[in-house]
């Protein structure tokens, strides 16, 4: 039995879906060639929410620069892996699996929800809110919970008779309970069933305890943060949240459509810490927000097509706030492909960073390798 | 043997189609398999259905504004129309010509696309895709309106190669520059602005001037390549027949590993997918010959449990059931509500999160869809007046004996099979109601109930989740 205190670390993960432009989210607006390349999508000098005398934030970001002036952002910069794979499918699978060489099914939270309940005793060990199990979360063997509607969450529940519901629901038991070995999809779905029962009659408790004084906007990733906050702070043993913001492939139309993304995502993130605060939750959550690649250098008029190198953040009150890393040179010289940001830092360095520095765990099973780290925590 | 002929049978429609009911396979009892298989091949021998009804009841379908009323229409044709083949092989190109009306947020050119895959679907691989270039919401999708001579944008080229034909590892990223930059031009019609004038359709148009008229070269050949030059050349690859051909495989007969392994990972079946290229590039591209050649095979026929059922399999089939969606809906029932279920299961039809679809086979399944699957079909059942469960309990004659009242349900339906240990499951539910009498009105009345609940638990078994 894993012993779980208040006080475990705790790591959620957001990803920002389609391949976040990381040039116009911290913009390198002192660089003459920033402007130079991107001519038609730049963000102007007065307008960047500075944080030195080189780089500035989106304007949109605001709500997040406030968290980074309190020194609970640390920036990645030119986070990336070699030979970057510009198809968001491959490429995420890639973040997701940590496999750049083949294809792999194990997901690498899949297999830090296993070191953390090795026995599986605990289906909220892990737990996705959002529509359908990202693969980083999947390992054959490994329960986890996906809910995609925290309030009507668990099975039968159109069944009104109590009495009636408690009968199909022992039904369902003996059904599902029952693998033998008939098929690695059937086994798959008796072990799903049986984790849908267990975490469900667990997860129940979450929003009858909530309150809050934050009142979050009304969006999908806001929606998808305060689920979290109300399981976080339910104390179910969750370690590892995920969650998902899409929409960031924006090959056309990137002017009208990255800020809204930005103005969801970063009021939604500082609302879940101002909340996790309040419930004096928040010593033992940090948060990972990555991408599964940056965008061009060279904008096309419109947008940005698919890039290599990008950024990431780690969040919370236990990182010591700051830029991390290099931010990848405008140099043409220097461009990955003749075209992208090269990444100046390994993404399995930074999964090895919060595996080892944050989670306590061995970080070369899971990442396959030794891969640099920074040293973003505060020292206790 | 009768009765393995009929499970034959319903197998087929669960795949070819979305499901029968009991109703359906009995009306077509006197054809063969085979005789059925070149009926779904052929839909123009059965009239299209009329959509007055669902207008008259439905009325927000009649005009281009709700998405959500449109996914839902669709979902209502499958689970009526008498061309089951047409919708499906609809379902099948939106789901590998991935399409999200979310980017767009204009209804008219994502129906418009959805109605080209209708018309084309059963016809030639070049025509499909010739179609799918000139199509305004892909076009719009991927950018190519954003693709101009002097500032190619490479999204279509790219995803025309990587996601809709030939797959990763059979081009260069050089091809992908070229494939571009022969598309430049194409692009459709400056929509009507929204307010005042409302949703309006567009068309494709090729814009001369806006064309990079140079040289090419790509894969290998060299010429001043226009975009259906690039189609033909991709349409003689060896890759794109292997490429479609797994496609069909993976849709119909057996869960494959998703596509981004395709490159690394061969075929489940490899003989069978050879054999459905050799018909394919024998017959010039078109799709009918292999579609039958693959539902008359014996690896098609023995493939039960091969494959999970997607969202919209679910519900259209479990809708065929209760009959609660039939051509004159039910009361109250807005078939736009339809849209959301198929979401909240993973498959926002006409939505898909991605250009590259969804993932299928058991990754439609995990703790979220399959609550929502066994809670959307178990509430189908609630109501013991649906038309369909209704006729269930006609067929069910005037005694159900408790040691029958399993396999009774299991065969209407499907028929399905079930694992001895659901079987185990089932049965203790049969013997803690008894033998259930059904001969008056007041006996169903009274008993429906019960046998409502050994439906419901069926359509809760990890069985039903497979096609």
């Amino acid at each position: 039995m894993t012993t779980f205190t208040q006080k475990s670390p705790v790591f959620v993960v957001v990803q920002l879906s389609g391949g976040n432009d990381f040039m116009n989210t911290l913009v390198p607006y002192s660089n003459p060639a920033y402007y130079d390349n991107r001519k038609f999508l730049n963000i102007s000098e007065e307008d960047v929410l500075a944080l030195d005398g080189t780089l500035g934030w989106h304007p949109e970001m605001a709500p997040f620069k406030e968290l980074y002036d309190r020194g609970m952002v640390s920036v990645v910069q030119g986070i990336g892996y070699p030979d970057s794979n510009r198809s968001h499918f491959r490429g995420m699978d890639i973040w997701h699996t940590c496999a750049p060489d083949e294809v792999s099914t194990i997901g690498w939270l899949g297999n830090v929800i296993e070191q953390l309940d090795p026995s599986g005793d605990n289906p909220l060990t892990g737990v996705n809110f959002g529509v359908g199990l990202p693969r980083a979360m999947s390992k054959a063997g490994v329960p986890v919970t996906s809910v995609s509607n925290l309030d009507e969450y668990g099975l039968m529940s159109g069944i009104a008779a109590q009495q009636q519901r408690d009968q199909a629901l022992q039904i369902f038991k003996d059904m599902y309970g029952q693998a033998v070995g008939s098929g690695p999809v059937m086994d798959y779905l008796s072990r799903t069933g049986m984790d849908v029962l267990s975490g469900a009659d667990l997860i129940k408790v979450a929003p009858q305890q909530y309150e809050s004084t934050i009142e979050y906007a009304d969006n999908p990733i806001a929606k998808s943060l305060r689920d979290v906050a109300r399981v976080h702070t339910a104390n179910l043993g969750t370690r590892v949240f995920y969650t998902q913001q899409g929409g960031y492939d924006t090959h056309a139309n990137q002017l009208p459509t990255q800020p809204g993304l930005f103005r969801d995502m970063s009021r939604a993130v500082n609302d879940f810490f101002a909340d996790l605060e309040e419930h004096d939750a928040d010593e033992n959550v940090v948060m990972l927000i990555f991408s599964e690649f940056g965008r061009r250098i060279n904008d096309n008029g419109s947008g940005t097509d698919h890039g290599s190198g990008g950024g990431a953040y780690l969040v919370g009150k236990p990182v010591a706030g700051g830029l991390y890393s290099e931010y990848p040179s405008l140099e043409r010289d220097k461009w990955e492909k003749g075209e992208d940001l090269a990444h100046t830092i390994d993404f399995r360095g930074i999964y090895g960073t919060v595996l080892e520095q944050w989670l306590g765990l061995d970080a070369a099973p899971i990442v396959y390798g030794n891969f640099e780290q920074i040293n973003p925590f505060r020292a206790n | 043997m009768a009765n393995n002929n009929l499970a034959l049978k319903a197998h087929l429609l669960r795949r070819a189609g979305f499901g029968a009911s009991r109703f359906e396979l009995e009306q077509i009892s006197d054809k063969s398999y085979e005789e059925i298989v070149e009926d779904l091949v052929h839909p123009e021998r059965f009239e299209e259905i009329d959509e007055d009804y669902l207008k008259r009841y439905n009325p927000d379908v009649s005009y281009h504004d709700n998405i959500g009323s449109h996914a839902g229409r669709w979902i209502w044709r499958m689970i009526n129309t008498k061309r089951p083949l047409e919708e499906k092989m609809t379902l099948f190109w939106h789901q590998v010509f991935a399409t999200g009306y979310y980017k767009g947020d204009h209804t008219p050119s994502t129906i418009q696309q959805i109605e080209t895959f209708r018309e084309n679907g059963l016809t030639n691989i070049k025509r499909i895709l010739l179609d799918l270039a000139k199509d305004p919401s892909m076009n719009y999708w991927l950018d190519n309106c954003e693709n101009h001579s002097d500032q190619p944008n490479e999204n279509w080229g790219r995803e025309l190669l990587e996601l809709f034909s030939m797959g990763v590892g059979n081009y260069s990223e050089e091809d992908v520059k070229q494939a571009a930059r022969a598309f430049t031009g194409w692009t459709f019609e400056q929509p009507l602005p929204l307010y005042p004038y409302g949703h309006y359709e567009t068309k494709f148009v090729f814009n001369e001037s806006d064309h990079d008229n140079s040289e090419k070269t790509f894969l290998g050949r060299k010429g001043n390549f226009n975009g259906e030059d690039i189609i033909d050349i991709i349409c003689e690859e060896r890759a794109t027949t292997l490429f479609i051909c797994r496609h069909l495989y993976n849709f119909f007969v057996e869960d494959e590993a998703q596509v981004p392994a395709w490159s690394i990972e061969p075929p489940r079946n490899p003989e069978a997918v050879d054999t459905m290229i050799d018909i394919l590039m024998s017959n010039d591209g078109e799709i009918r010959p292999v579609l039958s050649y693959m539902f008359n095979s014996d690896f098609f026929k023995n493939s039960f449990y091969k494959k999970v059922k997607n969202p919209s399999e679910l519900v259209a089939g479990t809708l065929k059931l209760s009959g609660r969606y039939s051509v004159v809906p039910a009361d109250g029932e807005n078939v736009g509500t339809l849209y959301g279920t198929v979401a909240v299961m993973g498959q926002a039809l006409m939505n898909p999160p991605t250009v590259e679809g969804w993932h299928t086979g058991h990754e439609w399944i995990d703790g979220g869809t399959l609550n929502e699957r066994v809670n959307f079909a178990v509430n189908q059942f609630n109501d013991v007046s649906s038309p369909g469960f209704r006729d269930i309990l006609e067929r069910l004659g005037p005694l159900v004996e408790s040691v029958d009242l399993v396999d009774s349900c299991l065969d209407l339906i499907g028929p399905i099979e079930v694992g001895e240990e659901t079987r185990i499951a089932l049965s203790k539910y049969a013997e803690e109601i008894g033998d259930v009498n059904l001969g008056t009105n007041e006996d169903k009345v009274e008993n429906a109930q019960k046998i409502a609940r050994m439906i419901q638990l069926i359509v809760s078994t990890r069985e039903y989740q497979f096609a």
